[in-house]
């Protein structure tokens, strides 16, 4: 291998950090800046920003329920509290940092210099920013000329005819429809990004079957937000004609129907869920071979079980309303095809835990956070199942139930992975590790916080308690279970400002990390910590789905075998 | 490890397809479900609508401005090739013929919509129609807007000599774009103007 063209990694980042310029120069260059890797950077912070945001409106949701009758928030209140977290959590919070990890990953990982596009790149961010700037405007904009409401207090789902005119005057609702249009179209741009980046800046030698399965999910979920995100944004543009224009289509009174706005809902609401988890395995795919030290199992399988999970995902969205009144066909139909996401995902879980057998595995803050969310999505696909049995779900909707199951995927599964992302790519953004003590304290906290908080929320939902209530009565007897889950909330804040903590103490104290801290094997790991704004000195030629490793064992590469 | 046994890696060109090309198709894909919403809430409430006018009462088939809107994606096709070899005289007047058949059909829904509104009473508020027909049809006349915008740059360029064969590739991905704006308004006039009326 004379004309070995990847530098060897393992050597040491000599170029440091030397900025002299200003402070004003420095945001300057962040503002106007078209590179990948700041963009990515830029949609971790913001979200991350809104994640802390999110997460204190949790706490003060949490504090609100923890005894009978409580008045920390007034019933207003709860609900804009109620609608932000859940918005700004899934719009401003999941799609934003897991395009962000994409932003920054893929273009590194296929050997690419830059995304394909670079200044839509830099618009698709500035409009999502925007997005979100404009949903918590509304906290002051959102008064409208009699003084109703600040926030939206719709729900997340923002059902008709709750949105009508009529039931929801001032503006708030109006920001909440804005905001997402606005953002949507920045999701798309990322999206129609990192498609023609995977399809037309992969590397010299990266066939769609050497490509690492980061960038091959990143890939399905960029094609699926292509299809989910735009129905919204369709929804959204009917819901302001009618509160804009005084058009009809979810007013029952002209022969609209509510119930469509429902099906439109879903129908981007359902695929949307895969398009936040996809990532998460994502995350998981890279750090579970590297520290089990093993290759992925079953990786065509994994791809395949990728693009199934995106096909079925598309045809499930009503068993969010098996208690709308549906006709049995369409009840079996939603049962079935829900049941049947399982088959893909079990491959995936299956594969992943195959990956680990036999591995030496090192457990690392990132493996700890990926070794539970193996566990704790298996949960959350098992009450998946559950709830996707009508004749259950029509016990058990719209209780705390759903509440719990959604916020194990959610948290369980989507966060837990996002932590571990940060926790092994740190070190290739900053050039320092993250502490490995602080790490174990965030990881067990927030772990048995977690546990803690969403195990016992099953049972609330089982003693029948609905979601979004501002209060209860003493003689229901849920004071003492929404204690614990208050609790458990409290001790994953604890944890996430540890997190906090340590991400800010690290970036200055941090040990350097090298080029290549976990001995890994994708492109990113070949390029120094920081990566220089070129990438790549050389564009990259590669002969298999580990190219690093092919390099560090030269007498027994991976390409002898995959062919 | 003998030089012989290493397989000798095939030095073929590696060759992956236009960005520009792969970007618009994506941008398409996610159209056509915005597009696909509003299809569906228009078929929807077909014969839904509480009070009149009914499609049947005030719709007229345009067939003069369909045949105007659907004849420029061939036009626009002589204007791709003549621009790939480099014939701009000819790549110029076909561009020119686009943008007028584009302008025709606009002006043909101006009007079609001038007499709804003033003749007809037909306005986005009178019923479940008027709400679905003018943001459905209003949805394509936007992308008619925005092609012919672009299409109108191109022509500006050419004008001024700055646009010849170098930028054949770049005004295939918005001819892509306009055989977009076609094809969605064989389904918009399908559905409007004969199933739905």
């Amino acid at each position: 291998m004379a004309d070995q063209i990847i530098p060897y990694p393992g050597t040491f980042d000599a170029s440091g950090r030397s900025n002299e310029s200003t402070l004003l120069e420095t945001l300057h260059s962040w503002v106007i800046t078209v590179d990948h890797k700041k963009l990515g950077i830029l949609y971790v912070i913001y979200s991350l920003f809104f994640l802390l945001i999110a997460g204190c409106e949790a706490i003060c949701i949490r504090i609100q329920l923890v005894v009978p009758n409580n008045h920390f928030l007034e019933p207003a209140v709860f609900n804009r509290f109620f609608t932000m977290h859940g918005t700004t959590m899934v719009f401003l919070v999941g799609m934003p940092i897991l395009f962000g990890f994409g932003n920054y990953l893929v273009p590194l990982m296929i050997g690419a210099r830059d995304m394909a596009f670079p200044r839509l790149n830099a618009f698709s961010f500035w409009l999502t920013a925007f997005g979100g700037l404009l949903l918590y405007f509304s906290f002051v904009g959102g008064f409208g000329l009699y003084g109703m409401g600040s926030a939206p207090d719709v729900g997340w789902f923002a059902y008709a005819p709750l949105t009508a005119r009529a039931f929801s005057p001032g503006h708030s609702t109006d920001y909440w429809a804005l905001a997402l249009i606005v953002s949507g179209f920045g999701t798309l741009g990322t999206a129609i990004n990192i498609v023609a980046t995977v399809i037309s800046m992969r590397c010299k030698g990266m066939t769609l079957l050497r490509m690492p399965l980061f960038p091959w999910l990143m890939f399905v979920v960029s094609s699926l937000t292509l299809i989910t995100i735009t129905p919204l944004t369709a929804a959204q543009f009917m819901l302001l004609i009618d509160r804009y224009l005084g058009g009809h289509f979810f007013d029952t009174q002209a022969g609209g129907s509510a119930t469509v706005w429902m099906h439109f809902f879903w129908i981007f609401g359902h695929p949307e869920v895969y398009v936040l988890v996809m990532p998460a395995f994502a995350i998981a795919n890279e750090i579970i071979p590297v520290f089990s030290r093993k290759a992925i199992f079953g990786y065509a399988a994994m791809v395949a079980a990728s693009v199934c999970i995106a096909f079925v995902s598309v045809s499930v969205w009503a068993h969010h309303m098996f208690t709308v009144g549906m006709t049995s066909a369409s009840n079996a139909f939603f049962t079935l095809s829900t049941m049947l996401v399982g088959i893909p995902t079990g491959i995936k879980i299956f594969n992943w835990v195959a990956t680990m057998w036999g591995g030496k595995i090192r457990f690392a803050t990132p493996m700890l956070f990926c070794t539970a969310f193996l566990f704790q999505f298996l949960i959350a696909g098992l009450t998946g199942i559950m709830l996707s049995v009508s004749p259950l779900d029509w016990q058990l909707h719209n209780s705390y139930f759903v509440i719990a199951h959604f916020h194990y995927v959610l948290v369980g599964a989507i966060v837990t992975c996002i932590f571990a992302a940060i926790y092994y790519w740190y070190p290739k953004v900053t050039g320092r590790m993250l502490s490995e003590v602080l790490g174990k304290w965030h990881f067990w906290l927030f772990f048995i916080g977690f546990h803690i908080c969403f195990d016992t929320m099953h049972i609330l939902g089982f003693l029948g308690m609905p979601r979004s209530i501002y209060t209860y009565q003493a003689d229901r007897g849920w004071t003492l279970i929404n204690q614990i889950v208050s609790v458990g909330a409290f001790i994953q804040g604890i944890a996430v400002l540890i997190f906090v903590y340590n991400l800010v103490f690290s970036y200055f104290r941090g040990l350097p990390a090298g080029n290549d801290p976990w001995d890994a094997w994708t492109l990113e790991w070949s390029v120094p910590s920081p990566p220089p704004e070129y990438n790549f000195a050389m564009e990259p030629e590669v002969r298999s789905r580990r190219p690093l490793w092919d390099l560090k064992h030269p007498e027994d590469p991976d390409w002898r075998y995959e062919r | 490890m003998s030089a012989s046994s290493v397989v000798p890696i095939p030095q073929q060109a590696w060759q992956l397809p236009p960005r520009g090309t792969v970007g618009m198709v994506c941008l398409i894909i996610g159209e056509s479900a915005i597009f696909t919403i509003f299809v569906v809430a228009y078929v929807f409430y077909i014969g839904k609508s509480l009070a009149g006018p009914t499609p049947g009462e005030v719709l007229q088939v345009p067939w003069f401005t369909t045949i105007c809107l659907l004849s420029s994606s061939f036009t626009i096709v002589r204007a791709e090739h003549a621009v790939a070899n480099g014939l701009i005289k000819r790549f110029f007047t076909w561009l020119a013929v686009t943008v007028a058949l584009g302008g025709v059909f606009l002006a043909g829904t101006a009007n079609e919509w001038h007499k709804l509104i003033y003749r007809d009473g037909l306005t986005i508020h009178t019923n479940l129609f008027g709400t679905t027909f003018y943001s459905l049809v209003g949805l394509h006349a936007t992308h008619v807007v925005i092609g012919l915008a672009m299409l109108l740059l191109v022509l500006f360029f050419t004008v001024f000599g700055k646009f010849d064969a170098e930028h054949a590739e770049r005004f295939k991905v918005l001819a892509l774009y306009w055989h977009f704006v076609d094809a969605v308004w064989v389904v918009v006039f399908t559905v409007v103007y004969i199933l739905g009326r």
